[in-house]
């Protein structure tokens, strides 16, 4: 038996003056943390806007927590905590007047956890917001959120501009937030560490459409990079797995996707010797997948 | 933290086998006997903040390997017939065959090899 879908986006288009959103199949379970990863403009918040209703699709469909949206979204949001780096708090009214706020909007505001989590991000409460650092806004929206303890919670590049101490206190929160099978999160980040750690699933995001989107660890699994030596100088075989190729002199490294064992054997077959098959972090995926990605574009538009 | 995981960031081995030797080294020094129960896979997933699903993968591989138990609905724990020579042996053959396929890519002939082990013994 499967757990119930957090989200489930099928096949969602949508077409701006300068971007488009292709075919976008985005879907995990309850109880998971799903993490998008991609480059600058890739459609990472697009796509996050559109699970929460801010953007409706020219086609597809979207649940959310088992509620159709955008149409459906005031039962949704109930239920979902959204952090985009673009919020705004209000500039001369203090932390506490906020949460003040949303308490008296979400009756499932807990106190003690607000207290806790104050205390955590080391934030006063009396403060107002004008005199704060983008550091301290960043963990006063992520409390307001928190604090609800939504099943879902959404986040926008939850650690973009934040130190290694208060990043490390957030990803806490986040997977502290995961205490039973009934919630869920969906993140954005650059920072690749961060996804590594703590995503279940991961999705990569390029020119507005999915590359790749599996678990955590078939997705890290699947790369390998290969270090081969090329006594010969014999032609490298034609396999669709290999991503990038870096030859200088008798030494060749090949990165490979959906990685198996007979993939060195292959090698062996044309000629190269392996010396040796290392993984990769998530870091050197996504370069490769953005290098990859870049080159049949070209290719594309050169045909 | 309540189970004092430790990892290395400079690690570079994948997560999932941090978390199995974190465990197996409990183990080994007795501080899990036979028979103790495990954390849930959820539990010990939010408590070192890491994946669920790479906690998943680190139990199943360790119930593969014998060394834990799972039954659905009961949870796991340390299995009460676990060998912890036969473990480590395992653990030595595994390296032992690395060994080999490397010395077969680079070439390297029986008795060279066999040269190279002596060393270390």
């Amino acid at each position: 038996m499967s757990a119930p879908l957090a989200i489930e986006c099928k096949d969602i288009s949508k077409q701006f003056p300068h971007f488009k959103l292709q075919n976008v199949n985005l879907s995990f379970e309850q109880g998971t943390v799903m993490g998008l990863v991609g480059p600058n403009g890739a459609g990472k918040s697009t796509i996050l806007r559109i699970v929460m209703g801010l953007i409706g699709p020219d086609s597809g469909s979207i649940k959310v927590l088992g509620h159709s949206m955008p149409n459906e979204q005031l039962a949704a949001k109930r239920n979902i905590g959204f952090v985009a780096e673009d919020m705004r708090l209000y500039e001369s009214e203090t932390i506490a007047f906020h949460m003040d706020f949303i308490k008296s909007i979400f009756d499932s505001w807990d106190d003690e956890y607000a207290k806790t989590l104050l205390r955590r991000f080391d934030l006063n409460k009396d403060q107002k917001v004008k005199g704060m650092s983008h550091g301290q806004r960043v963990k006063a929206t992520l409390l307001l959120a928190l604090a609800r303890r939504p099943n879902l919670l959404v986040f926008d590049e939850p650690t973009t501009g934040l130190d290694p101490a208060v990043r490390k206190e957030v990803l806490d929160e986040m997977m502290n937030s995961l205490q039973d099978e009934t919630h869920s999160i969906l993140f954005s980040s650059h920072n690749t560490l961060d996804v590594e750690q703590i995503s279940d699933y991961i999705t990569f995001i390029y020119g507005g459409r999915i590359i790749e989107s599996r678990n955590k660890e078939d997705f890290m699994d699947g790369w390998r990079r290969l270090r081969l030596t090329n006594m010969n100088n014999c032609q490298l075989p034609d396999l669709s797995n290999i991503k990038d190729v870096q030859q200088s002199g008798r030494l060749c490294s090949v990165t490979v996707n959906n990685y198996d064992d007979s993939i060195p054997e292959q090698f062996t077959h044309a000629g190269l010797q392996t010396s040796s098959v290392e993984r990769l972090t998530l870091e050197e995926i996504f370069l490769a997948n953005v290098q990859s990605a870049k080159a049949n574009e070209y290719k594309g538009a050169t045909l | 933290m309540k189970f004092g995981f430790v990892f290395s960031q400079t690690d570079t081995r994948p997560m999932y086998q941090q978390i199995m030797e974190q465990i197996t080294q409990r183990i080994a020094v007795g501080d899990w006997p036979p028979g103790t129960p495990l954390p849930s896979i959820r539990e010990l997933a939010v408590e070192t903040k890491v994946s669920i699903i790479t906690v998943k993968r680190a139990y199943l591989e360790l119930e593969r390997e014998g060394v834990i138990l799972t039954q659905q609905g009961k949870g796991s724990w340390v299995s009460e017939s676990l060998d912890l020579m036969a473990l480590q042996r395992e653990e030595l053959i595994q390296h032992l065959q690395q060994a080999g396929k490397l010395a077969k890519s680079l070439a390297i002939p029986e008795d060279e090899l066999l040269q190279m082990l002596r060393k270390y013994i």
